[in-house]
């Protein structure tokens, strides 16, 4: 009988330093090729057996055909485990878990702007990739992006050669504090969303970042014209089990991994704000 | 229905455990009663209803889920499931009975937990109706009958023995099995005595608890209300509640190193501890306040919202009877009644 609970055993074929704490993580099946499918902004559960299992967003898009990708920053057990080993280790991933971005329903045909800070770019990275993959399925897309520094900006190789080479992609980084060999724009991003010059007409956006971040963007995006049923985010509390069982990833009735992690803010003012 | 006498009751236990694991309470070293395994000499006890409840039977306080031998970069996963033993738990009152259900409405639905599963099918469960219940019981709060309990098969005492009737079709089977022991009757004893069940649950202190207050739809009155801080006040995240409820079923999964292997094993967790969701990003239940809220408001709003109403409480009052600090689910609901919303 099936079982999510029992997990697959993975190779990690390559491991990519992204800023001085964030690396990525590229899984492949030991036969090769993925693991299983999944849709962009869900995740899957990372272990190490006899260190920790932990929740982690699937990082590549769905259109990558050979392998999945994902991006974890060294802050706990796991992390830190993951962030001391070598390319050719095993690791157990079992997944997919949660609701998706609706990238072709709701998200189908319109413009789109991502909103993300430091670590927080990597569940929407799935997005831009599969909107790549997919351009003519969808309008205009504006990335503004910030970390506190140069060197925290995640994928700055792939964003500086890929997506600023799209048809009709328009990167605004930014970044917290004046650095030297950093000419782009400085500040915050809740203020840049303003400054950006965005059109809310057939337009979502999608945020993902620290929650100080989501705080202070969340009513700009609205200054500007956004109505909360346009705008996604995708959440993260503690995980155990990945399917709605464990107990303690809900916000009142919806439990993240299983309801979420993407959720609607006008989605998100139903319930108590406990996360 | 099948009458059973006095005398042949444990001639009915013996029949059962020549096929399969019986369990029943039994009063332990300390005169409370527990599920143990029943053997030749060993008794029923006679008290309303166990120190722990009997979820155990499909959801034990710790199981193993897997293996993994770990050799070089390598990872053997070892699927350690196997098929469980039929077993039958004889002696579940209304309210354990209940539980069941609410455990199934977790652990049944989509994606499926086979462990769960394995053991809900392999057991039968006979139910025992309640002659006495006692002062912390409130299950009619829930829509449960102590006088005509679910399960397999439902069992009565009456005057010269017992009245058994079986409900499903595994109760059906373990009754054919055991066919010479009964003899037919009707249900005029267990009609007698569940009118006498029911006079006296009428009387109980806690008869007129009502959901008044709680249920489906109310989440942003209910979480809000200000109580909240004054009833977690004295709470000291001991988690004793969770451990002796039938219907808590959050759990932890942990990893042993065994020093030739490591065991990932599931055990039981309580959102009453501050580890529960605790995160190196951060800690989205800070205080005491908001684990007790989150406890309640699981089994007396979020729970119903996602089960027709369900409520995930069972009127056992085990929790009643350990806290330290007797506060309880009865005083939260009391609160939460009086100049709610509703």
């Amino acid at each position: 009988m099936e079982e999510t609970l029992i997990p697959y055993a993975g190779i990690v074929t390559k491991i990519t330093g992204q800023t001085p704490d964030v690396k990525t993580f590229r899984v492949e099946a030991p036969e090769g090729g993925k693991l299983f499918e999944h849709k962009p902004g869900q995740c899957a559960m990372l272990s190490v057996p006899g260190v920790s299992e932990a929740m982690i967003s699937i990082t590549s898009s769905p259109t990558n055909k050979e392998y999945m990708e994902f991006s974890v920053k060294k802050c706990g057990c796991l992390s830190g485990w993951l962030h001391g080993m070598d390319e050719g280790q095993m690791i157990t991933v079992r997944g997919p878990y949660g609701r998706p971005f609706p990238v072709d329903d709701e998200l189908a045909g319109k413009n789109l702007v991502f909103v993300a800070g430091g670590i927080g770019l990597a569940p929407l990275r799935s997005v831009i990739n599969y909107v790549r993959d997919n351009r003519d399925k969808y309008g205009r897309v504006d990335i503004i992006y910030g970390s506190r520094s140069k060197d925290d900006l995640v994928y700055y190789d792939e964003i500086v050669s890929e997506w600023m080479n799209t048809p009709d992609f328009h990167v605004h980084l930014t970044i917290d504090r004046e650095q030297e060999g950093w000419d782009g724009h400085v500040g915050f991003v809740p203020n840049y969303i303003e400054e950006v010059g965005l059109n809310p007409i057939n337009t979502c956006a999608l945020m993902c970042g620290p929650p100080i971040m989501i705080k202070f963007s969340l009513p700009n995006l609205l200054k500007v014209g956004f109505d909360k049923t346009q705008i996604y985010t995708t959440m993260e509390l503690r995980m155990k089990c990945g399917i709605g069982k464990c107990g303690r990833c809900n916000i009142g009735n919806k439990y993240v991994c299983k309801d979420g992690p993407v959720f609607r803010f006008d989605q998100l003012d139903e319930l108590p704000g406990e996360y | 229905m099948k009458k059973l006498s006095l005398a042949k009751l444990y001639d009915f236990f013996a029949a059962i455990a020549a096929k399969e694991a019986l369990y029943l309470p039994v009063n332990n070293e300390v005169g409370k009663a527990e599920y143990k395994r029943w053997s030749e000499g060993v008794e029923l006890s006679h008290q309303l209803n166990t120190l722990r409840s009997a979820k155990d039977f499909f959801f034990p306080q710790t199981e193993n889920l897997m293996e993994f031998k770990m050799e070089g970069k390598k990872i053997d996963i070892i699927d350690t499931r196997e098929a469980c033993d039929d077993f039958v738990i004889f002696g579940v009152r209304a309210c354990d009975a209940a539980s069941f259900d609410i455990l199934d409405r977790v652990y049944l639905v989509d994606p499926v937990d086979s462990y769960y599963k394995n053991r809900r099918e392999h057991g039968t469960v006979i139910t025992h109706a309640c002659g006495k219940p006692a002062e912390t019981c409130f299950c009619g709060t829930f829509g449960i009958d102590a006088a005509d309990p679910k399960g397999d098969i439902t069992v009565w005492d009456v005057e010269d023995g017992y009245v058994f009737r079986a409900n499903t079709e595994k109760g059906e089977k373990l009754m054919a099995a055991t066919a010479d022991l009964f003899e037919d009757t009707d249900d005029k004893a267990v009609k007698a005595e569940q009118d006498k069940v029911r006079e006296i649950l009428a009387k109980m202190p806690l008869a007129d608890l009502t959901t008044e207050g709680v249920g489906a739809g109310l989440t942003k009155e209910v979480f809000d209300r200000p109580e909240w801080a004054s009833l977690s006040e004295s709470c000291l995240g001991c988690g004793t509640c969770t451990f002796v409820c039938p219907t808590c079923q959050c759990y932890d999964i942990r990893d042993f190193d065994t020093g030739h292997g490591i065991q990932r094993f599931r055990c039981w967790d309580s959102c009453m501890y501050s580890d529960f969701t605790k995160m190196s990003a951060g800690q989205p239940r800070p205080t005491q306040l908001e684990r007790f809220r989150q406890r309640f408001m699981h089994k007396l709003v979020y729970f119903p919202d996602n089960n027709d109403g369900v409520f995930g409480c069972v009127g056992c009052g085990r929790c009643l009877s350990r806290c330290p600090i007797s506060m309880n689910i009865v005083k939260v609901m009391k609160t939460l009644a009086k100049g709610g919303n509703k």
